[in-house]
């Protein structure tokens, strides 16, 4: 190999390597700064306390609370739903045009900007079925943003499920049904929550459907039904950072707040990544 | 005896009944994904249809003045559209080719240690909420680009750009990776048996063969990046005139240290405030539509050159 060859080689060798390490470096950098700069502020009274003074002093306690509520709600729906799909996809559709297309359905509707489910859950959700801007309004909104995944989610349990345990249940006459019941679903159930926890993480973090379809900009008192509106973690966020009128003076807030969420987010996921391992010790085939 | 077969036949009967019950359910929840996306087509055609009737396509969607709340309203979105494009294209410039070279970088020449430092950072990168995003790129990418180029506002569209581009780093890599790993292994060692050096084959072989799947990385990002709302809504300042610029003195060009307003942040920005049914709020439901339409596209062209029938992904040319 000759010299000038070989200082190429090294050259693009090395283009390759910093391109790596530059994204390690700037996921390191956004840990860092988030949080350096919020772990000053997070305290008891930060967490526990509703915001006080026009959000200039208090905690973020009724967002985390409006944040818990609206991924439970989207959860509760978007759940059954998914994983009744998947069912339908992986055990009872034949392998043809019509379970295509809904496929298909499913991978676009992943692909669908989340401002554009804000839109649809406002004028849908919102306004035609007269939920106003909710709790149930920004659930379903989100559960309809979320069903992509928890279906692709589910699917791939379910697909991890042996072809055997099925065969065996329907030679000793069980129906589809019963199969399903006792000998497919116990075994794809770990898979099936790790990505419904997944999905919550997500639908927690989204600022964008529910800006438009039921957080508020300030609410002293918890929301008491599905038709109250709800502060949430990101929206106050993008509230302190952008909208509030005394920018430099709520910054702390601001990041406090995104702490809280990073770290709500962090801790969704590390937790399938426990459930996930665990499933994996128990398995016996 | 009659009894007994009585109460069999009732039982099977019974099982039978809910085997269909549930066949049923699955079915009915199996078709909700469809409804949902032709929904929300339908619903978007419904509601902005009415104003690009009464006001035609040169007043919308090429109409050049945004303005729906003055005493003369103009709903010219193509300011919008060219900002979308402009902020998207400009993330692309920089995340695709970054992206690429991570994901070879990972597949290709990455020690088993660094490999499995690299690909739980990719993921990590993939869950930060995009409100933070937008937070980290209004507060330390703003000012950044206001001090390289001598401004006092920073929030413009490379701003955007910049912040668009990391939040699409992990979509590019994971995509790439992948296509680049379903490689077989043949490629490499012929190539490394006529003597090729580990970059040759990474740039004349195997990124080639994996152009289908790279392709379609890229657009998935495209897709990703124009639907996103929150990072460019907080970093890309906020302003509805056409963001362009003389380039040499005499050709129309981008003008990337522009304030924009892009059609995910113009819905955000006006979506709670308008009466609803107006025409203020039907132009915003045809900003949701070109919207929808551009994702739609984009994503089922990459769904078809990823969902390839299999021989036509090995194939090098």
């Amino acid at each position: 190999m000759n010299r000038r060859l070989r200082q190429r080689e090294a050259v693009n060798l090395t283009l390759l390597r910093l391109a790596a390490l530059l994204l390690l470096a700037v996921l390191a950098f956004m840990l860092y700064w988030v949080v350096s700069r919020g772990v000053g502020v997070i305290s008891r009274s930060f967490i526990f306390d509703a915001p006080r003074e026009r959000m200039t002093a208090g905690g973020i306690w009724p967002a985390i609370v409006g944040t818990t509520y609206v991924s439970l709600g989207t959860l509760l729906i978007s759940m059954p739903v998914g994983i009744a799909t998947a069912i339908y996809l992986n055990e009872y559709a034949q392998e043809g045009t019509w379970n295509r297309i809904i496929r298909l359905a499913i991978r676009n509707l992943a692909g669908v900007p989340s401002i554009v489910y804000g839109l649809f859950g406002l004028g849908v959700f919102a306004a035609l079925l007269r939920l106003g801007t909710s709790l149930a309004a920004a659930s379903l909104t989100l559960s309809l943003m979320t069903l992509p995944w928890i279906v692709t989610a589910a699917e791939e349990a379910l697909r991890s499920v042996p072809q055997s345990f099925r065969e065996g249940s329907f030679a000793l006459g069980a129906t589809r049904w019963q199969t399903i019941r006792h000998q497919v679903l116990p075994y794809a159930l770990p898979g099936m929550a790790t990505g419904s926890i997944l999905g919550l993480a997500r639908a927690a973090g989204e600022t964008a459907p529910i800006l438009l379809t039921g957080a508020a900009y300030f609410l002293p008192r918890l929301p008491s039904s599905p038709l109250d509106q709800f502060m949430a973690l990101p929206y106050h966020l993008y509230i302190l950072a952008t909208q509030h009128s005394s920018l430099t003076q709520v910054r702390p807030l601001a990041y406090g707040t995104a702490l809280v969420l990073l770290a709500l987010v962090m801790l969704l996921n590390a937790l399938v990544i426990i459930v996930r391992s665990r499933a994996r010790a128990k398995k016996t085939w | 005896m009659a009894r007994l077969r009585l109460r069999t036949g009732s039982r099977t009967q019974r099982r039978e009944l809910v085997e269909k019950a549930m066949q049923a359910c699955f079915m009915l929840n199996g078709t909700v994904a469809i409804l949902a996306l032709a929904g929300i087509l339908i619903f978007l055609l419904k509601e902005s249809l009415p104003a690009l009737v009464e006001l035609g396509p040169g007043a919308t969607i090429l109409g050049t003045r945004w303005n729906p709340t003055s005493m003369n309203p103009g709903y010219g979105m193509l300011p919008l559209i060219v900002s979308t494009i402009m902020v998207t294209v400009g993330a692309l410039i920089i995340a695709v080719p970054w992206g690429i070279a991570t994901a070879a970088y990972i597949s290709e020449v990455a020690t088993v240690r660094l490999k499995e430092m690299l690909k739980p950072a990719v993921e990590m990168l993939a869950i930060f909420p995009s409100v933070i995003f937008g937070f980290i790129g209004l507060v330390v990418v703003a000012p950044a680009v206001a001090r390289v180029f001598g401004m006092t506002n920073g929030q413009v569209a490379l701003t955007g750009s910049i912040t668009l581009a990391i939040m699409a780093l992990p979509t590019i890599v994971s995509v790439a990776e992948d296509a680049i790993t379903g490689i077989s292994r043949d490629y490499r060692e012929a190539a490394y048996a006529l003597g090729a050096t580990r970059w040759q084959a990474v740039r004349m072989v195997v990124l080639p063969a994996a152009r289908s799947g790279i392709t379609a990385a890229v657009m998935l990002a495209f897709g990703r990046a124009v639907g996103e709302t929150m990072a460019v809504l907080m970093t890309t300042g906020d302003a509805t005139g056409m963001p362009l610029t003389e380039v040499l003195g005499f050709i129309t060009g981008p003008d990337f240290l522009a304030s924009v307003r892009t059609l995910t942040a113009n819905i955000a920005q006006e979506g709670l405030n308008v009466p609803w049914g107006s025409l203020h709020w039907q132009a915003l439901f045809l900003c949701g539509l070109i919207l929808f339409i551009l994702t739609f596209a984009v994503n089922l062209t990459a769904d078809l050159v990823m969902h390839r029938p299999a021989g036509g992904r090995r194939r090098v040319s």
